[in-house]
Formats: structure tokens, C-alpha cells, sequence
């Protein structure tokens, strides 16, 4: 299939393209990296009345603001995977870098795209809850604040207005943080069945100061295990903890089957892949 | 308001299906110059409009492979980026691999290893090879495995196209960078 006609609008800054977006509202779509848009397009399951390409505007820089690692709204997959600041201020970010999709995937793809889709068996979005981070959303009347928590609606769809461009994701640095992320994916690469971000300050090495688990692919949108997270703040990290974190993560999760995975399978995958995230998170692991 | 401006058109940079976007860029060294139409991808602009056809379309929706390219040096899947996009870029196609009286050792090594069957996925598989073995000279087969993640190969199995990549490997020519 071949994508239908559209208007193709090319701003070469953050205003115009505000304006664009401001003028086409809702027959507007953001071509950002384009690997779920175009896709759509080929397919055509989206047949948006205007483009607008926002691959010219800049917005692709990385830099530290306080406590806080800002990513760019144009900032690409693979800059997660290479970008020695990522690595050292934002590790949950390079570590769940290399499972988005394939190389030729990530060196067009963006974090900020992602967010957008909101795919709910995307890794970042489970990244971004797990770490509360916040969107940065801009129109041509201003700009707001989107905490994750907030930003994922249902599947597919965010509470971003169509008039509104994410100009930057904030992400909390977490450096001396345990880390990892866990996914289960029918091939390397293809979209996961289910995922789980796991991230942990550990307090006197042995115990849990503070643990943040969510889960990618078990529900309409990624979601926080709180109750695990509660079984594990002020524990040890032994077997005993981890299993019973791992079976408050299943119970968190509110999968619906398809033919990828049934619900239990889903809710199955929600346990094992958050102790695993666990495990590795305390080994200093992927 | 500042638009992309592209010789030819006058700001704003608005194309439509009948008038075309005046689109330049450098592809296998030659520079090209096309009015395209923005809805089509750059998969069907280097097969239609430019003649190289040896970059296969599979899927057309990102999952095969198939048709990746290089642009500015990062391989990119070619029916996922409209051609208006490549706009002031260097693409490199697989046409680009062989000299005149040579094949690449990329090309030589699926050759000799059977590292292709019917042959439909091989472009691709050569395209992310060269750029495997520019980034990392002397792969391990667990890194080969995972840049070529994303071309799917329905004949081979894998095993030989792995084979074929360690044989590139061992053959490129040192500091050569494509």
C-alpha cells in the first residue's frame, strides 16, 4: 500500500511549526522519526490532511538541568544507546535503549515520538512512569507540564492536544540507582508482550530505600505496580521479597489477550519479568 | 514565520501531490535532483524515479528489512522516511557496495558462504553488514545476530548468512570505510 496525499508542511523552527499545528489542529499529524507514523500512513490506517515534518527544527540536544536529565523533543532512540551522559545520569534509559525495535529503527525513531504513540507495550513509556519523568508539551498559546502518570489516556492516545508539540521529556537522574528492564518479545526487536522497568535505590546495600517497578504490555496503558513496590521499601532484596513483589506485579496488571499473548499469559509475564528486572537491577545488570 | 526554504519554490515549503517539492540529494556519489510528491517514500523514489531497484520493498511497513539504505551514514529503512525528507542527504544503496570489475567483500561473502537463497532480503542484509562491520571490525556472532535483528531472511535460516558476515569480516580491506 502507498500512503494517500497530504499536505506536507516542513518547519525550520519550533514556532512555525507551532503555528502550523496551531492552524491544522485536528487534520495535523507530527512526522517526528516516523517509524509508527509511516507505517500508519503506508498502511493506511492514518490519512492525515497535513504533515507537519519536524525533523528541521532542532530540539535534539541532551543536557542536565539540576536533578534532571532533559531530552530534546527530536532526541533519537540511538542517542540513548551511545550518549556517555545518558549512560551515567540516566541508565534505565540505556539500558531499555537496545530493545526499541531494530538499528534502523533507532536511528530514526525518537523518545518523545514514543511517548506519543503511546504504544502500551512501548519500553519507554513504562520508563517514563517508572521514573516519573515529565513531558514537556508546547503550543503557539504556551506551555504545560505533563506528568507520565498523566500522560497516557488509553491505548494509542495521550492527553496531548493536537495542537501541542513535546519540545522535551524530563527524566529524574538516577545514576546511583539499581536499574534494569525486562521484556518478553516473540522476536528480538518486534514490539514486546510485556515489559518490566525496574528501578531501586538501595538504601544500606541489602535494603530497599525506595523501588519503582512499572509494566509495559499488560494493560491499555503502562502502568505502576504500587503494591510491589510497597512489599520491597524497607526489605532486604532476597527471594522471599522478590517473589512476593513479583506476584503483586501480576496482580497490577489488567492485560487483555490477543494474539500474541492471552491475559494470563500477559498477567504470567507481569510476575516473571518483574523479578528478573529485579535480579538484574541487583546484580548491576541489562 | 521561517519555512525550509528549497530552490524552486518560493516559502512557504507546502508541496502537494501536483506540483512536487524540488528534493536534492547525493545518492552512491551522484547527485540527484527530483520533484517528487511527498507521500511517497524514498523506497520507491530510488526504484521508480532513480533506477535502483536492487533496494527490494518486502513489507513496506518497517518489518522486513528489506529495503534498508544508508542515510548521512545510519542505516535507515528506506520505505519508512518520504523521499521529500531526504532533502540535502547522502544516501548509500546497495548498488554503491561493488567496483567496477569487484564485489564489495560484504557482496563476496554471502557469495562463497550461501549466504542468500532467493535473494529478495540480500540488499538489506548487505546494507546493515557494512555498517555492522564499519562500526565494529571483528564482530562476535551474538553482535551480528543482533545488528541484523532486523532483516528478516526466509530461506537461508541464518546460519550461513552469519557465516557470510564473519567472512566479510575477515576480508575488509583495513580503514575501509565503504
Amino acid at each position: 500500500m502507498k500512503a494517500a496525499s497530504f499536505a506536507y508542511l516542513r518547519p525550520a523552527d519550533l514556532d512555525s511549526a507551532l503555528d502550523a499545528l496551531a492552524e491544522h489542529g485536528e487534520e495535523a499529524k507530527v512526522l517526528a522519526g516516523g517509524q509508527s507514523l509511516v507505517p500508519m500512513l503506508n498502511l493506511r490506517l492514518a490519512r492525515p490532511g497535513v504533515l507537519v515534518d519536524i525533523n528541521r527544527i532542532g530540539l535534539d540536544e541532551i543536557a542536565l538541568d539540576g536533578d534532571v536529565l532533559v531530552l530534546g523533543g527530536l532526541v533519537r532512540h540511538v542517542a540513548l544507546e551511545r550518549d556517555p551522559v545518558v549512560a551515567r545520569e540516566a541508565p534505565l534509559l540505556a539500558r531499555a535503549a537496545p530493545l526499541i525495535g531494530h538499528a534502523a529503527i533507532r536511528n530514526r525513531g525518537t523518545v518523545a515520538g514514543s511517548l506519543a504513540h503511546a504504544d502500551p507495550a512501548a519500553e519507554l513509556g513504562a520508563v517514563a512512569l517508572a521514573l516519573d519523568a515529565v513531558v514537556v508539551a508546547r503550543s503557539a498559546g504556551g506551555e504545560r507540564a505533563i506528568p507520565a502518570t498523566e500522560l497516557f489516556e488509553s491505548p494509542f492516545s495521550t492527553t496531548l492536544r493536537p495542537d501541542e508539540l513535546i519540545t522535551a521529556v524530563r527524566f529524574p537522574r538516577h545514576g546511583s540507582w539499581a536499574c534494569a528492564y525486562q521484556e518478553m518479545a516473540i522476536r528480538a526487536g518486534d514490539f514486546a508482550v510485556a515489559g518490566a522497568a525496574v528501578v531501586l535505590r538501595l538504601a544500606d546495600g541489602e535494603r530497599v530505600g525506595e523501588a519503582r517497578i512499572a509494566l509495559s504490555g499488560v494493560a491499555g496503558v503502562p502502568v505502576r505496580a504500587t503494591e510491589a513496590e510497597a512489599v520491597l521499601t524497607g526489605a532486604p532484596l532476597d527471594e522471599e521479597h522478590v517473589a512476593a513483589a513479583a506476584r503483586a506485579a501480576a496482580d497490577a496488571a489488567r492485560p487483555s489477550g490477543d494474539v500474541h499473548g492471552s491475559a494470563d499469559y500477559r498477567r504470567h509475564l507481569a510476575g516473571v519479568l518483574t523479578r528478573r528486572a529485579l535480579l538484574d537491577a541487583a546484580r548491576g545488570g541489562p | 514565520m521561517t519555512w525550509a526554504t528549497t530552490a524552486g519554490m518560493g516559502p512557504p515549503t507546502i508541496a502537494t501531490g501536483h506540483e512536487g517539492m524540488l528534493t536534492e540529494f547525493v545518492v552512491n556519489g551522484r547527485p540527484v535532483q527530483l520533484r517528487l510528491d511527498p507521500r511517497r517514500h524514498l523506497a520507491d523514489v530510488l526504484r521508480q524515479d532513480l533506477g535502483l531497484v536492487a533496494t527490494h520493498l518486502g513489507c513496506e511497513h518497517g518489518v522486513c528489512g528489506s529495503c534498508t539504505v544508508r542515510v548521512d551514514g545510519d542505516l535507515v529503512r528506506s520505505c519508512l522516511m518520504l523521499g521529500v525528507q531526504a532533502d540535502g542527504t547522502r544516501v548509500e544503496t546497495v548498488e554503491g557496495l561493488a567496483g567496477p570489475d569487484h564485489l564489495h567483500p560484504v557482496q563476496q561473502g554471502f557469495a562463497r558462504e550461501h549466504g542468500l537463497q532467493c535473494g529478495f532480503c540480500t540488499p538489506g542484509f548487505l546494507m546493515a553488514t557494512l555498517d555492522l562491520l564499519e562500526r565494529t571490525p571483528h564482530p562476535t556472532d551474538e553482535e551480528i545476530r543482533e545488528h541484523l535483528s532486523g532483516n528478516i531472511c526466509r530461506c537461508t535460516g541464518y546460519v550461513n548468512i552469519v557465516k557470510a558476515v564473519r567472512w566479510a569480516a575477515e576480508h575488509m580491506p583495513a580503514g575501509d570505510d565503504g
